[in-house]
């Protein structure tokens, strides 16, 4: 049994108010006081696209962060405002954003990347000149290395680590080409001509170079791999001249990055299918034979130079090595590109949605009104059935209400979370979970009461037994909520967790509110005396007129006996 | 009699409905309607399914008023486009001033020419039509997440029950759950509706509610059952219904509060939007709150009674309080009481099991009791 000196109800509903001031206190700091709205709610375009490989391999997570960087990238390259870019599961990407009737985003978004290495045919370096990376040469000997080539063995044994690639830039805009590279014409370089252009641009090509504008290189736009190309890289510092592609993606088997050992500094190691092999043995021959910048090819991912190493010498066999001085982040996020160009996602749009703003404002307000009423017939239900208890369901709600609106105002900046119209569904539904904790909660008060014990004695023993319930069955819709939440997608996640939110908000609003308001309650008189309009009547409710209810004096004289 | 009243007999036991005694009616009852449920699928063959899970597009467009040429109007549009996917339109007036297009798969360009061709006919700008357009793997790919999920959650609960209670609740829960899911789909099947992810969605909060009200009554059931091998007063199925019974009030509450709400979304959500999310979301709700109400009642708590029957020590229990009641009937000359007023008399006797020091004088008024046959007051 419980103790009747157990409860301190004023420290609990301190707690309480503590927990609004803040909740309340950090939505004034930060200036939000609206929910954000989802876009059924708001108006506009959501794009769920699917990731599958060209081969039907398993998409891995490396793969899906490179896609969603992409087509991060081409929607604020498009000019898209306020876009949101999120992953669902482990394969859907969605993509939202406010306007409506953007087919043309569709089609942006929906694009396979490619991945290309591209001869350099010109470059202006963007940003401060800074120290190029010292090049650090490796590798072992192999048979076409040229005589140039200084090579140091490389100490990892059994592995035929080729030569001759530094890398130049790499998305670090105060990469640098090396100034020791004499800019003498090549004399392999093949006259310029605009179809197949190869080798050092033309002074035309240079001043359309000098005038290109990085902002204005349309977002996502596929780059016809025979043909040159004028691009930056993905800083928009850097502006380069490229040559037709020699190598694509799909030639590379794997890349990895890491420390040869031996070594200091982090390098990406590539291995090439048999034809990329071939592919890019040709390529490298014939750039290693110039001079920079023609002597480096650019990484281009997406259309843009993720970064450009130079060729020292023509480097067969199928594997390289790219060095220079990579932090080990940036050896990584290189070598997760070039994994990707090997196994580009193909996306399939899986459910393109357009809502008007017309609609998601009626949506809005039919979810606010059709909640407004559920709200009003519990509260009246509640009254005519519990009568003054009644009044207590109404403040807890009222309390859920606070809490619940705050949380979801604050997990928007927090998260992201944004109210969907599954979500204001799960809200509603959850207004009579909700009131089934009380409701759980009273039944046994009133159980307690039919005992015989008195209204201040029964909060407490009833309390001890509805706890119990109420903490099983909340853990059931916690379970619920979670496995939801988790498996599945699309908009059942909002609702989902809306229902874990409202679940949590409840147990704190039973253990923080409800149950200390009663204990208080219970020593007002006219709870406590259980008057007939409290719906605490021991009369009523048929209890044994004993000694158990006089017993306790503190309530005041048992002014009902009359009825 | 008032309805707190009738809450008060049900408490103290003086009125009990014997559910547990009539089991085989209840399970009777189901298994017609599962029959039912699953003979509407078979004949339906299997739900109407949204967009969502067949892919193609569905356009909304919201006009000022439509009339009797909008439907043929649209639908024309539609077709004249040229586009193979939407030779065949499906086209709905929702409420009164909502169209709805169904079409096959479409590109962004045909979404584009779609949308505009009914902008054109039915005088709205293009951004005031809404679209969805399905690829055609992703309802595939929803329904096996859902299913995994599903799984998982099943499996979840399982253990989770069987900790805190014993795996019999956790059996007799889940058959419970079943019950309701075959149920309400088969409503759906009968019905007619399309199933949406919406509709999905109030599918799995059945499964938490319908698991969430089974586990409130358990909680009492084994209030009530602990230790109850240790005395013959009382069998397990008394002491089982009158849990059941001493619940009854919370659980009559409990469905009227959370079908409340539920109704007054199915009401504005089909009455002012047409269709849509609430709309779907509600039904499903509406039906599954309902019939998960009645299975925790009238087959989760049986079930669970029939599998305890089968402990050696529970059945030894029931020959023990059958024993001594014979004797007892025996010693006054009475003939045997018909099953019901057992069940009444002896939940009686559940509260005695747990508050041993309570309500023995007044075993003595089971005679009065029984001047209204010991039957329900209602």
């Amino acid at each position: 049994m419980a103790s009747i000196n157990a409860p301190r109800p004023w420290r609990l509903l301190g707690a309480l108010a503590l927990i609004l001031v803040v909740l309340y206190g950090t939505m004034a700091l930060l200036g939000e006081w609206t929910p954000r709205l989802g876009l059924d709610l708001r108006g506009g375009t959501s794009i769920t696209l699917s990731a599958r490989t060209t081969d039907g391999t398993d998409v891995t997570d490396d793969s899906m962060r490179q896609a969603v960087d992409i087509i991060r990238a081409r929607v604020d390259g498009s000019g898209v405002a306020e876009s949101e870019i999120t992953t669902q599961g482990r394969t859907n990407i969605v993509v939202q954003v406010p306007d409506v009737g953007e087919e043309e985003l569709v089609q942006l978004v929906g694009q396979t990347a490619e991945l290309r290495f591209r001869p350099v045919r010109a470059v202006i370096p963007g940003g401060s000149p800074a120290p190029v990376p010292t090049p650090t040469e490796t590798g072992t000997p192999t048979p076409g290395a040229t005589p140039s080539a200084t090579p140091t063995p490389s100490a990892a044994a059994g592995r035929a680590v080729t030569e001759g690639l530094v890398a130049q830039g790499t998305e670090s805009p105060t990469a640098t080409p090396s100034p020791s590279a004499t800019p003498t014409p090549s004399p392999g370089a093949a006259p310029e001509q605009p179809p197949a252009a190869e080798g050092p641009a033309t002074a035309e090509e240079q001043a359309e170079l000098a005038a290109l504008d990085c902002a204005d290189i349309p977002a996502g736009t596929v780059d016809d791999p025979d043909a040159s190309l004028f691009t930056c890289d993905q800083d928009d510092a850097s502006r380069f001249l490229l040559g037709p592609a020699d190598v694509v993606g799909t030639d590379i088997d794997s890349a990895t990055a890491g420390i040869p050992q031996g070594d200091v500094s982090f390098v990406v190691d590539l291995d090439f299918t048999s034809d990329g092999a071939e592919k890019f043995l040709a390529s490298t021959q014939a750039l290693s034979a110039q001079t920079f910048p023609n002597n480096a090819f650019a990484i281009v991912l997406d259309g843009r130079v993720v970064s450009y190493p130079t060729v020292e010498n023509p480097i067969p066999g199928g594997r390289a090595t790219i060095s220079g001085q990579f932090t080990q982040e940036e050896a990584q996020a290189l070598a997760t590109v070039l994994n990707y160009g090997a196994l580009p996602l193909t996306f399939e749009s899986s459910d393109v949605s357009t809502v008007t703003p017309t609609l998601g404002s009626s949506q809005l307000r039919a979810g606010l009104l059709a909640g407004a009423i559920g709200l009003g017939l519990v509260l009246l239900y509640s009254l005519f059935y519990y009568r003054g208890l009644g009044l207590v369901v109404m403040a807890s709600l009222i309390v859920a209400g606070l809490i619940t609106y705050a949380a979801i105002v604050l997990l928007g900046v927090a998260i992201g979370f944004t109210l969907t119209i599954a979500g204001i569904a799960g809200i509603i539904v959850s207004i009579g979970i909700t009131a089934d904790s009380f409701v759980v909660f009273f039944e046994r008060i009133r159980d307690e009461i039919r005992e015989g014990r008195s209204v201040r004695m029964s909060v407490e023993t009833g309390w001890v037994r509805a706890r119990r319930t109420v903490l099983t069955s909340d853990t059931v819709s916690l379970l619920a909520a979670f496995f939801l939440y988790v498996f599945s997608v699309a908009n059942v996640r909002g609702f989902a967790f809306t229902l874990g939110l409202i679940t949590l908000v409840d147990l704190v609003v039973v253990f923080l509110f409800t149950k200390p308001l009663l204990t208080v309650l219970a020593r007002s008189r006219f709870f406590g005396a259980g008057h007939p309009w409290s719906g605490l009547d021991p009369q009523r409710l048929g209890a044994p007129s004993r000694a158990g209810r006089v017993r306790e004096r503190l309530v005041g004289p048992p002014k009902e006996a009359t009825s | 009699m008032s309805r707190r009243n009738l809450g008060n007999r049900l408490y103290t036991g003086e009125a009990s409905l014997p559910i547990v005694t009539h089991s085989k009616r209840w399970y009777t009852i189901s298994a017609v309607l599962m029959l039912i449920a699953i003979g509407a699928m078979l004949v339906r063959g299997g739900l109407q399914l949204g967009v969502e899970f067949t892919g193609g597009a569905e356009l909304t467009a919201q006009v000022a008023q439509t009339s009797d040429t909008t439907v043929p109007d649209v639908r024309e549009a539609v077709i004249a486009t040229g586009i193979d996917e939407a030779a065949e339109p499906r086209v709905v007036v929702v409420g009164d001033d909502n169209v709805r297009i169904h079409t096959g798969s479409l590109t962004p360009e045909e979404t584009t020419t779609v949308r505009d061709a009914v902008a054109a006919v039915l005088d709205v700008s293009r951004d005031e039509i809404a679209a969805q357009v399905i690829g055609p793997s992703w309802g595939a790919q929803i329904t096996r997440q859902a299913l995994v999920g599903l799984s998982l959650f099943v499996l979840a609960i399982a253990v989770f029950l069987s900790v805190i209670y014993e795996w019999k609740m956790a059996l007799a829960a889940l058959v419970a759950l079943l019950h309701d899911v075959v149920f309400t789909v088969g409503i759906y099947a009968l019905v007619g509706f399309d199933v949406t992810p919406a509709t999905v969605i109030g599918f799995l909060t059945i499964l938490g509610y319908s698991l969430y009200d089974t586990v409130v009554i358990f909680d009492k059931v084994r209030e009530n059952t602990k230790g109850i091998t240790a005395q013959n007063q009382v069998t397990y199925a008394e002491a089982a219904n009158l849990g059941l019974n001493q619940t009854l009030m919370r659980s009559m509450n409990t469905a009227i509060i959370g079908l409340l709400p539920i109704a007054s979304i199915l009401f504005v959500g089909a009455g002012l939007l047409g269709a849509g999310t609430l709309k779907d979301l509600a039904l499903a709700l509406f039906v599954g709150v309902a019939v998960g109400t009645y299975s925790s009642i009238f087959i989760a708590t049986p079930l669970l009674v029939d599998l305890k029957n089968r402990e050696p020590t529970i059945a030894g229990l029931a020959r023990r309080v059958e024993a001594r009641r014979a004797a007892a009937r025996s010693q006054r000359g009475e003939p045997a009481p018909a099953p019901s007023v057992v069940a009444a008399s002896a939940a009686r006797g559940g509260g005695v099991v747990e508050r041993g020091e309570r309500r023995q004088p007044q075993r003595q008024t089971r005679s009065q009791r029984r001047g209204n046959g010991g039957r329900p007051a209602r």
